[in-house]
């Protein structure tokens, strides 16, 4: 095998549609699980430190539950149990009801995570805040929503920003529960009998793909960090 | 009598009139942090408009009786009635009576991510659901009252610590409380600014604002104090008018305590 064959990035740029059809895949399904994931946290996260023992209790469990299996099985379990053997669909359309799959599946997991964080930040916020809170008269619930929460997510946003970029590499495991994201394409690209050199030039350009979405994620955490802090 | 319903009398409903009651009635409470009984048979009585005063060393147990008043401590025993009911157990009841009982903390706990206006503000629109308009013209004449209302756009974090207080004091008030507790309102200001923030309380005394103040300040006890009492070891030693209290104390853990905060 030659050097120029290694360098090869015909083949890449050739299947330059496929692959930004991955990507944009990637891009849905990270963008929804972003949200999702963040209203699941803040809901775990209100279990987690509610005055309600059994509440605390459905919180702790399912935190400790997912964190502790891997991504795959979450995801296989979703596609595979969920919805092939249970019959639990979205959608007439495979391709449609394996996304959303993949979306609460991701959301699901990195929830907790993002649980996690936000628990560490609920901490950070002085016991004054909350007994000021209660002492106006807001409720539990309020206190949390208007009090602590808005402090906590503000003490977090770098933290949250790392679990949000683990969440848009685990994009690429979705491809177990049979969503083709990018490195699916990637795959069937690289599967093709035709496809005879250049899939280190594939595999780089890919990689780059992940470093552009990532990249900025990052330095937007950062930003809006700085941004929001609060003053003590 | 012209009444034709016979026998009905024409009736003050059932007994006591509320309005005429003691504010706040504290009645045999304990209280104990595990081992540790930091209230010992506590029996107060504060009547409406009245200013008292409680003084006594650190760990006496002024701050747990203060902030058992609005059940941000639970007792053990005994009874706390504010306007002639028991406090409510968790849940909307107890956040509604916290509503109408004010609380200003030494550490001034304004919401850190909230305006000064904001923090003012959020109560009476999230509690007792009034108006925005109605809400933030009060809030402006309060903050005016307390003398910062040039400040009312910043966060607390830029403010002095008297400031902060006083902006406290404000947000405290915006809710129309029946009392307002103060926890050691001035242990943690520079010198300079304990008068600016005393002034604002004597201000609310003359008022008739019942509060219900921990502080070791002699000058705003003979100012506005209607009843000093004093604490030691979770008990209360001795109640008196402060003229009283400080000129001539009964027990001897008071005059003990007085000789040392005299002499500084
Ligand atoms: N949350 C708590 N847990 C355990 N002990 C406490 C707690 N709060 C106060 N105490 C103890 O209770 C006693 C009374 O405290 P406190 O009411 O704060 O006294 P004071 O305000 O008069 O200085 C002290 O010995 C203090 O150490
Ligand atoms: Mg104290």
């Amino acid at each position: 095998m030659s050097l120029s064959d290694l360098l090869d990035f015909g083949p890449f740029f050739d299947n330059i549609d496929a692959i930004l059809r991955g990507f944009w895949a990637t891009i849905r399904l990270a963008a929804l699980a972003g949200v999702f994931s963040l209203v699941i946290g803040t809901v775990l996260a209100s279990l987690r430190v509610s005055p309600v023992p059994v509440l605390r209790a459905a919180g702790t469990g399912y935190v400790n539950i997912v964190r502790n299996t891997p991504l795959t099985l979450v995801l296989i379990m979703c596609s595979l149990g969920l919805n092939d053997t249970l019959g639990l669909t979205f959608s007439d359309d495979s391709g449609t009801t394996y996304y959303w799959w993949a979306v609460l599946g991701l959301s699901g997991y990195t929830g907790a995570f993002v649980c996690e964080a936000l628990r560490s930040g609920i901490n950070t916020v002085p016991i004054g805040q909350a007994e000021a809170a209660r002492s106006i008269g807001l409720t539990f619930s309020q206190s949390l929503r208007m009090v602590i929460l808005p402090q906590a997510f503000r003490a977090v946003i770098a933290p949250l920003g790392s679990v949000f970029i683990a969440m848009i590499k685990n994009t690429t495991v979705a491809t177990a529960a049979s969503y083709s994201e990018v490195v699916t394409e990637m795959k069937t690209l690289l599967d093709l009998p035709s496809f005879t050199s250049g899939a280190i030039p594939l595999f780089l350009g890919v990689a780059a793909g992940f470093l552009i979405l990532v990249l900025p994620t990052g330095y937007f955490f950062g930003w809006l960090a700085k941004r929001t802090a609060v003053a003590r | 009598m012209t009444d034709s319903k016979g026998g009905a009398e024409p009736s003050v409903p059932g007994g006591t009139d509320r309005a005429d009651g003691p504010l706040v009635e504290v009645r045999d409470v304990n209280k104990h942090f595990g081992e540790l009984h930091v209230l010992r048979d506590v029996n107060l009585t504060v009547a409406r408009g009245e200013v008292v005063v409680i003084i006594g060393p650190s760990g006496s147990g002024k701050s747990t009786l203060c902030r058992s008043i609005n059940r941000l401590e639970p007792i053990d025993s005994g009874t706390i009635l504010v306007d002639g009911k028991p406090l409510p157990q968790e849940g909307r009841d107890l956040a509604r009576l916290r509503a109408d009982v004010g609380m200003v903390f030494q550490s001034f706990n304004l919401f850190a991510h909230k305006t000064i206006l904001e923090n003012v503000t959020l109560g009476p629109l999230k509690v007792r659901k009034e108006s925005r308009e109605t809400v933030e013209k009060r809030a402006m004449e309060l903050l005016d009252r307390v003398g910062i209302a040039n400040q009312a756009q910043k966060y607390p974090a830029q403010l002095s610590g008297g400031q902060q207080q006083r902006a406290a004091i404000a947000r405290s008030l915006a809710m129309r409380p029946k009392v307002i507790l103060f926890d050691e309102p001035t242990s943690a200001l520079d010198p300079e600014m304990i008068n600016e923030v005393l002034d604002v309380m004597t201000g609310l005394a003359r008022d008739g604002m019942t509060m219900i103040v921990v502080t070791h300040e002699m000058g705003f006890a003979r100012r506005a104090a209607q009843q000093v009492v004093f604490m030691a070891d979770g008990q209360i030693v001795e109640a008196n008018s402060p003229e009283e209290f400080f000129t001539n104390p009964q027990s001897d853990r008071a005059k003990d305590f007085l000789s040392k905060i005299l002499t500084h």
